[in-house]
């Protein structure tokens, strides 16, 4: 039941084609925008919400409905199109080759979608270490321009659409839609408060959404093929195509555009030439990028790769970024990266975040000596349970799953790891009191 | 995130920065993005403008404090909302950097790859003593950085702002070597993979319409 080539969106993922606007159209891209625009906002939505299309930047949530939420007359506002390709979750590296090799799959779908929310200006947040793929995204813009297809009656479909490209500087949490809005009016990328959601008051005040590279990028596809074709690959409320980005310890890592709800196993195999060493020699699978907590082989087996079953298995879609580990692994030393990963990226606004990044971190860097007492585990589990949910923003939430899904699942591996470094030093000393930590 | 401004001041700052053509020509593009009374939302590319003037005109790219204050004046802030900005942000150098930026993304996915070989090759080849160190004759600064979003090409070193792919240790070693000879290899997989396609060629996309 794989995709077949014909039903695959991003057609020149690899870049083997030219990226230009001449090629994209003889790939189907901007064929009758005109005609899409034209059966009105309304139409576009509900397409959208048919076709079952949940966001593809990690949380998941229903694109169709996000868009609804907009208001449906200005009040004299304007209404924003912010488009997320802050793409740093670690494990990600899908929105980058949209953006450099089909990028006007995006620069349609803005267009699309700012009809569909009543903007008629759009911003493309960039990470600033995709200097070159910005400069293709900014060229895609620039030609769309001179072909009529943005600026003054876009498409010639009566809609008015500008679309900007601002970069980034390397910051983590601007991945979060309100600090991605801070930083795009010039300030410290710093999360808000959430109500007011960004529909009622985003970017300069006004009503904005904010959507992944890959959620708009579809867009245009499904409307031209239908809510029912796209709705027609995955399960039920996990439908569609999905790019996957399959790396670490397999023969051939990839990105590759596949239905959702394939069988993890199937997607190595298939695609990335299977796991260094035979699935046997498979230990772990960080399913979604770096926040979603890992599955240990035997889950891996047979789970398949969507929303709900990876949630089953108390972890994550996320960003489908595959991050496989083999035998060979020290997996307390890999989790104990990514705790210094987000204690590098917190931006210190809330104090459980701030203090505990760090506070984990240091905790984790012991784990992989070993240089801890077994009970300090079960310290560091209840740690992150106290900073789990008492964030403004998720990053804290991303940066303690990986340790509750390595204490899940690997837990007797860190006691060896404990009770080797004591056998190691004869009789241990105690470790440091855990408050100077 | 990054360091503190007030470490700048033991840094040699120059007396004073004034945008030149190239970087005026370039801040009329910018500014034009935003709507009127918005220009605040120009501060990360207006110093990345100061940045790569400063690259054109000393050879080494970093944003000085007189070069904060003139992002500050051109866009009606207060100085220390540019600091803020400057500092807050990893990409922007608050003190000199070597001719060329080597940047070892050594978060997990390239640590499965091999980034340690990668940044041993950085400092064996560039003669770097660490991360956040600058070669003895002034030509390679070495820095980690986090995830580059590169994932499937593991592991990564950023060189400025080109992203070599696939790297080992004997490929790092080459790349640094042909740099310091004044080359720039082109950026992309270091073994000749098709981007992200796996190696030895795509298994899909083999059937699309188009050229």
């Amino acid at each position: 039941m794989a995709l077949s080539d014909k039903d695959r969106i991003f057609t020149n993922l690899y870049g083997q084609q030219d990226w230009r606007l001449d090629a994209a159209r003889r790939r189907g891209q901007w064929d009758d925008t005109k005609g899409l625009i034209g059966k009105g906002r309304d139409w576009i939505i509900e397409e959208v919400k048919n076709s079952g299309l949940r966001g593809r930047g990690g949380a998941g949530f229903p694109t169709g409905l996000k868009w609804s939420f907009m208001p449906k007359q200005s009040d004299g506002r304007p209404h924003y199109l912010v488009v997320n390709s802050d793409e740093s979750e670690p494990g990600t590296c899908k929105d980058r080759d949209i953006l450099r090799h089909d990028p006007h799959t995006l620069v349609e779908g803005c267009l699309i979608a700012g009809v569909a929310m009543g903007a008629h200006a759009g911003y493309i947040y960039v990470r600033g270490e995709y200097y070159n793929e910005h400069l293709v995204l900014q060229a895609a813009i620039d030609e769309a321009y001179k072909a009529g297809l943005l600026g003054k009656d876009a498409c010639g479909a009566g809609w008015d659409f500008d679309l900007y490209v601002h970069r980034g500087a390397g910051a983590y949490i601007c991945g979060e839609e309100t600090a991605l809005i801070e930083s795009l009016e010039g300030k410290k990328g710093m999360p808000r408060l959430k109500p007011p959601f960004p529909a009622a008051v985003g970017l300069y005040g006004c009503p904005t959404t904010v959507n992944n590279v890959e959620t708009i990028a579809v867009v245009p596809t499904i409307l031209r093929r239908g809510a029912a074709w796209f709705a027609g690959f995955g399960r039920p409320k996990n439908s569609g195509t999905k790019i996957f980005c399959i790396q670490g310890h397999v023969n051939k890592p990839c990105n590759v555009e596949e239905e959702m709800s394939i069988p993890l196993r199937e997607l190595i195999e298939k695609h990335a030439g299977g796991v260094r060493g035979g699935w046997d020699n498979l230990l772990a699978v960080i399913p979604g990028g770096s926040s979603t907590p890992m599955l240990p082989k035997h889950i891996c087996d047979d789970v398949l790769m969507d929303f709900d079953a990876l949630r089953e298995h108390r972890s994550g879609l996320g960003t489908a970024g595959v991050i496989v580990m083999d035998k060979s692994t020290d997996l307390i030393k890999a989790i104990a990266r990514l705790s210094a990963f987000y204690k590098h990226e917190s931006c210190g606004q809330c104090t459980p975040c701030r203090e505990g990044m760090g506070w984990v971190k240091r905790m984790m860097d012991r784990m992989v000596e070993g240089r801890a007492e077994t009970a300090e585990i079960d310290v560091l589990e209840q740690v992150t349970r106290q900073i789990e949910g008492h964030t403004i923003c998720a990053l804290a939430d991303g940066g303690v799953w990986p340790v509750q899904g390595l204490i899940r699942h690997f837990r007797p591996m860190m006691e060896e790891r404990i009770a080797a470094y004591k056998a190691r030093k004869g009789s241990p000393q105690p470790t440091l009191p855990m408050a100077a930590e | 995130m990054t360091e503190d401004v007030s470490t700048s001041n033991e840094i040699p700052q120059p007396e004073s920065f004034a945008f030149d053509a190239e970087s005026e020509a370039a801040i009329g593009t910018i500014v034009a993005r935003y709507p009127a009374g918005k220009q605040a939302s120009a501060v990360i590319p207006l110093l990345y403008v100061v940045q790569r003037q400063m690259k054109r005109q000393t050879g080494s790219a970093w944003v000085p404090l007189k070069g904060m204050d003139a992002v500050a004046e051109r866009l009606g802030m207060p100085p220390i909302r540019v600091y803020e900005v400057a500092t807050f942000y990893f990409m922007f150098n608050t003190k000199p950097i070597g001719r060329f930026h080597l940047q070892v993304c050594g978060t997990t996915p390239c640590w499965l790859r091999g980034s340690d070989d990668v940044a041993r090759a950085c400092r064996d080849a560039a003669h770097v003593a660490g991360y956040g160190q600058t070669s003895a004759d002034g030509m390679f600064t070495l820095s980690e950085v986090e995830c580059l979003g590169g994932c499937v090409n593991a592991p990564i070193l950023q060189v400025d702002d080109d992203y070599y792919e696939d790297l080992d240790y004997e490929g790092t070693v080459r790349l640094i070597e042909a740099l310091r000879r004044g080359e720039r290899p082109k950026p992309g997989s270091m073994i000749g993979r098709q981007t992200s396609a796996p190696a030895g060629g795509p298994l899909t996309l083999l059937d699309v319409p188009g050229e």
